[in-house]
Formats: C-alpha cells, structure tokens, sequence
C-alpha cells in the first residue's frame, strides 16, 4: 500500500469516526405559547430517535417573530430551518414559491386525519405548504353562576340579539362586573380578527367581488353600532386597550360575564391554579344573526420549511413528529390529555380520554367546523380568510381600520367616521395596489 | 429668617427630587416585585405590593427554559466591543473637529447627526441583504459594526464637546514642547479628557446593550443578546407577566449594578461641559 492511499484511508476512516458527531442543526423560529415551550421540553424523544439532528430553538414574541421570520425568507436569508407561521401567511408564502411543499411526511403521518378546515386554509392548488400544531376558533365563554342568576339559559348556538339581553342582565357595574368583555386594542390580529368574524355574520365583508371595500355598506354598519353599543353599556372601562391576554386576566379574576375569544383560552379560565371562576365556565357557539354564518374565526400555528433552508429532509423528519398522532399521545403521557395541542387532528377529538380531560373539546370542534376560511361570509367574495384577508396588503390596511374602529369604541370619532375613515384607508392602499383603479 | 427659608426650600427641593427619582424607579421596582409573584397575583387586582407569596419559580423556570450565561456573553461582547471600536475611530475624529475644525466641520457634525433620525426599519432590507451576503448574520461581529456605526455620531457629538472644553492652548505648548500628534493625543489630550471618554464609553455601553431593533432582527440563536431573551417570554395567548418580569430583572440587573457604581462618573461626565 503506498503511503499515500494510507493516508486517503486513514482520512476516511476518521471522517466516517467523527461523522455521527457532526449532527445536522435545525434552527426553529417559534412563538411564545405553551404550547411551543411545551414541545420544546419534549423534544428529547425525537432526538433520541434522529440522533443525527440537533435542535437550536429561536423563541420570539409574535409580532417579532412575524417581522424577523419575514423579512428572512423575503431575502433568502436562510437564518431557519423551520418557521412557525400562522394560517395568513402560509397561502401568501406558498404562492410567493417560498415554502416547501409538505408531500411526504412519511407512511404514519396520516394527512387525511387533519381537520379540514384547518388543512383548507394551509393548502394551495392542492398541495399542502405547512403542517398544523395547533388550531383555534373562537367562542362564548361564559359564568354559569351570573347567567343563572339572571335567570337566563345560554343556548348551545345563540343570536347576538340574546348575547346583548345577557350581557345587559349580567353587568353590575357597583360590583365591577361587566355583562362582556371583547377585544378592542387596535390591530389586525387583535380588535380587527373579533370585528371581521362578527361583520362576516351580520352579511358584511372587506371586498366585494370587485375587491372594492365595503365599510360604506348597511352590514358594516350594523355590525360596529352594535360592537360599541354592547361594550359602552355592558364592557369594562378601557376596554380600547384590551387584548386577548387583558380580558383573559379580566375573566380570570371574575370582572367579565361573557368572553368571546379564542377556543385556546377555554384551558386558561378552567385551570384553578389561575383562575377564580374555573368550575363556573360555560361554552357556546359564536353567535348569528340568523343569516347562515356565525362570527367565529379559524387560526392555526403551523410548520412550515422555507425554501431556502439546506437541511429539507431534516426538517421534513421534525415537523412530521411534531404535528404526529404520537406526538399527541407523547404530550398526553407526559403532560396529561388536557395538554395536548388542540385543533388539529379528527383523531383527537374521537378520543373518549380527550373527551373526558377537556369538557370545551366538542365546543371547539365544533366552532372549528363551523369555520369555513374559503367562504368566509354570507356573499361570495374573491379572498381567503375568515378574519383576515389573505393578501400581503393586509396586515396594514387591518391594523389602520384597527385603529379606526378603537378610536370609536374610545369615543374619539362616531361610528359613522370611523366607518368612512376606514372605507378611505382600505380604498386607497387597494388602489395603489393595483386591485382597483 | 432667611437660612429658615432657605432650609425650608432645601427640604422641599428634596422632597421633590426625591419623588422624581421614585416616580422614575417605580417601574424598575414594579418589575423586580413582579418577578416574585405568580402569575395569577402578578395580574391580580388591586394588586399586592409587597403581601403576596414570594416565589422563586419563575427564575427557575426562566433558567431551565433558557440559556442566560449565552445572552449575557453576548450582550457584554456586543456592547463592549462596539462601544470600544466606536470610541477608537470618534477619539481622533472629535480631536480633529475639536482642534483642527474646516470650514465645513459643522455642516459634518450635523450630517452625522441627521443620520440618527432616520428610522432603522426604513434601511433593516439593505442592511439584512449585506449580512446575508458578508455572511455577517447572527454573528457577534455583525452586531458589533451595526452598533458601532448607529452609536457613532453621539459618540463623536460627546466627545467633540468634551475636547471643546479643553484649552488649544494646553495642546499648543505640548507641540512647542515637541510632542509629535500621536503624543498630543495619547498623553495630553486623552488624560484630560478621561472623565468624558469614561462617561460617553458607560453611556454608549448602556445604549448598546439596550438597543432592541437590530439585536432582534440581525440575531438566531448563536448571537443573540439579552434584548431577544427578553423577547422570548412576551406571549401573545397566557399569562405571562411574572416569567417576563423575571427575565427582564436577569437582563437589567447586569447594567443596573455598573451604573450604580459608575454614577459619580456618569454624572460628572455628563456635566462636564455644562459647570466649565
């Protein structure tokens, strides 16, 4: 053997020695919910499986995380191998080309078993672009006690007419509590998500077929009337700055009557350990208006591989164990039933162990199919999305109609300003955007 | 009758002083009670001030969550070593200003100035596009030239007004004594202006290590600071104010003990200019 092909061998055998311990490296981006810090405990089980791939997680608040995550991919600039995205971005994303499409996710990943709605809203031309890890609607959350005492019985599916007679009976105001609590922090993932799923059951929507706005329409009106009437009669002071994790503390400590929020929420107000009321929480529907659609919305946190990332199989092999059925029963062993991630897998609710840990999973089933994100509203309209409009105009036209609206519900404009200074700002960004002319 | 008065004056300038100083570290103090607290008390109202069951398990949940000794490595690395590098290239750019001005010397400041008024989100696309390509992304290095550059005009705006108030005499009778310009510098100029040079290099650390905008959207997971390990525990769904406040005191109290050791120097050097 010449002292070179010696050498060459030892080479080899030294790089094949040392191979196992140059791992591949996956960096996550994800959002802080217990949910993702949860996943990120239980991990162990997929590296010990995969022990050629380390885990480096990048944990941001989700305003942050949807600034950085974008303008990364925007760029190309290949900081994550896996990015959490919400159900807005993944049909805007995989249109852009910049999401890898989720085709193989291997023989036990069970596609068919994710919640159709949920799977709609992720998939584009029929290929699906990320994988769900957890899913929401909203709903009524209710104190049983306050609506017994007001001699009410809280239907299954109400109208908004008998939401405004509860709320009305439930308030008392010397005792500091209040018949509602609804979002009214300004943002279009904050007070312009409730606002657009209830406008979409009073008949209202952001575009007609035309993409011409439609807040100068009757059902727009209807609907922010009726929004600022409830909460200047029946909602907390201040309630223009309130957000999901606002009323959640409100409800907690006993201060609202009614909440209509996200189904997540519903593991929150029943735990004891932070909640004053937990064993007096009553569920139902999003309310109607009688006219086919009820103002519930539909959310999911997803998965999803950017196209520039290097390590696709890599991360192909993570999210398929991380939105997996075993991955459910994982977090059900370790953390018990009540723990796993909602809303993603028919499997789950199915379950009768599911069943019996979480008494809100058949109303959140079933407000999750009662979403329907590619026909959001009463009328057909050109967009995607229930509380959102899957276009990357969006996220400012949402947050300056936000805007718009909280000011009303702060009493610094009328309704009727609001609604036209609304109708001026989505007019103009659709214009310059070459929608209308 | 007139000391009566004017005791009567000091007491109050004290009372006010020193309800301006509570008004101002009441937030700071709010954060660190917070930290103790469950989450449930953290939002409890009326809230508890100092009655509530003290609590240590949101430092331990913060520390198994996240890796604190990395974010704060990184956080002395990055303002450190920009606030060195600024002060290497402000020093003789001040001292030129300072002592050798043009006729443009003004115009220059106030240009170096004006670019601290642009917003950074409006150049975040270029700067992202030249890490990426420099491969300057989640490197500490990268922080460091990002930081240096946005600090430097008030480095060299600080330092400018300290070597103003340095006699050219001195300076002047230094040459004449045959120091050469790096001698002028080092062993005349720079002594005298050791309490300028220590408060703007504490003032720029501050600034440095607080900076949220570029540590955030230039940073993964390798050279991140504590700026993004604050941001790791605000949540848009739960509770989450006592774990924020806990990291929030973690990220603080570094910065928190160097200014209250360094506060004579800070403020004679702040003052430096204006008692002359």
């Amino acid at each position: 053997m010449t002292k070179f092909a010696r050498v060459l061998l030892g080479a080899t055998a030294l790089t094949l020695a040392v191979s196992p311990a140059l791992a591949e490296k996956l960096t996550i981006a994800t959002v802080n919910n217990g949910d993702m810090i949860r996943m990120q405990k239980l991990t162990d089980a997929f590296t010990a499986k995969n022990p050629d791939i380390e885990l480096e997680w990048v944990t941001l608040e989700e305003n942050v995380l949807r600034q950085r995550v974008t303008t990364d991919i925007a760029t190309k600039g290949g900081q994550y191998d896996i990015m959490t995205i919400g159900t807005y971005e993944a049909p805007i994303w995989a249109k852009q080309g910049w999401l890898v499409e989720l085709d193989d996710m291997g023989a036990d990943y069970d596609v068919d078993d994710l919640l159709p709605a949920i799977r709609g809203g992720l998939t584009v031309e029929g290929k699906l672009y990320a994988a769900p890890f957890y899913g929401e609607s909203s709903m009524v959350m209710y104190r049983k006690d306050l609506m017994e005492k007001a001699g009410l019985e809280m239907p299954d599916a109400p109208t908004w007419d008998f939401i405004k007679q509860a709320a009305a009976a439930m308030t008392d105001k010397n005792a500091e509590v209040y018949g509602i609590c609804l979002r009214g922090k300004a943002g279009w993932g904050e007070n312009m998500a409730f606002l657009s799923a209830m406008a979409n059951s009073y008949g209202a929507k952001w575009f007609d077929m035309d993409w011409k706005p439609q807040f100068d329409g009757e059902a727009w009106k209807a609907t922010l009337t009726d929004y600022l009437d409830l909460m200047t009669n029946y909602g907390p002071p201040g309630a223009s700055n309130n957000g999901f994790n606002e009323n959640l503390s409100l409800f907690q400590t006993g201060k609202c009557g009614m909440w209509i929020d996200a189904t997540v929420a519903a593991s929150f107000v029943t735990n004891p350990k932070d909640s004053t009321v937990a064993d007096k929480v009553g569920f139902a529907l999003a309310p109607d208006k009688g006219l086919g659609k009820r103002g519930n919305w539909l959310w999911a946190w997803n998965l999803a591989i950017p196209a520039g990332s290097q390590k696709t199989e890599a991360a192909k092999k993570f999210v398929a164990w991380a939105t997996s059925k075993e991955y459910l029963d994982l977090v059900a062993e370790k953390e018990g039933w009540a723990n796993v991630p909602p809303g993603t897998r028919t499997s789950l609710y199915e379950n009768p162990k599911y069943q019996e840990a979480a008494p809100f999973a058949k109303m959140t089933l079933e407000s999750i199919n009662a979403a329907d994100p590619q026909h959001p509203t009463v009328d057909d309209v050109p967009y995607v999305g229930v509380q959102f409009v899957a276009i990357p105009e969006f996220q400012g036209i949402g947050t300056a109609v936000g805007q718009a609206f909280s000011a009303a519900l702060a009493g610094s404009v009328s309704a009727e300003n609001a609604l036209a200074n609304a109708q001026a700002i989505t007019e103009r960004t659709m214009k310059k955007a070459g929608y209308i002319k | 009758m007139s000391r009566r008065v004017s005791n009567r004056r000091k007491a109050l300038v004290t009372v006010i002083a020193w309800a301006i100083g509570i008004a101002i570290f009441f937030p700071i103090l709010w954060t660190v009670l917070t930290s103790f607290k469950t989450e449930a008390e953290a939002i409890a109202s009326p809230p508890s001030f100092v009655f509530f069951d003290w609590t240590l398990e949101n430092y331990t949940e913060v520390n198994e969550r996240s890796d604190y000794f990395l974010h704060f490595m990184n956080s002395v690395i990055i303002s450190l070593g920009s606030t060195l590098l600024g002060l290497a290239i402000a020093i003789p750019a001040a001292w030129s200003m300072a002592f050798v001005p043009a006729k443009r010397t003004k115009d220059v400041l106030m240009w170096m100035l004006s670019t601290k008024m642009l917003p950074p989100v409006g150049v975040l696309i270029p700067i992202y596009l030249l890490f990426r390509d420099f491969g300057l992304l989640d490197t500490r290095t990268g922080l460091v030239i990002v930081l240096t550059l946005i600090n430097l005009p008030i480095i060299v705006w600080m330092l400018f007004t300290y070597f103003k108030e340095i006699p050219g005499e001195i300076l002047e009778a230094a040459r004449m004594d045959g120091a050469g310009l790096w001698e002028e510098v080092i062993h005349v100029l720079t002594p005298m202006a050791v309490p300028g040079i220590a408060s703007t290099l504490l003032l720029n650390v501050i600034l440095a290590w607080n900076e949220a905008f570029w540590t955030l959207n230039l940073t993964a997971a390798k050279a991140a600071p504590l700026t993004a390990f604050i941001a790791s525990y605000s949540s848009p769904e739960g509770l989450f104010y006592a774990k924020l406040s806990a990291a929030s005191t973690l990220a603080i109290a570094p910065i928190l003990v160097l200014g209250w050791f360094s506060q004579k120097q800070l403020v004679r050097g702040l003052t430096f200019g204006a008692v002359k």
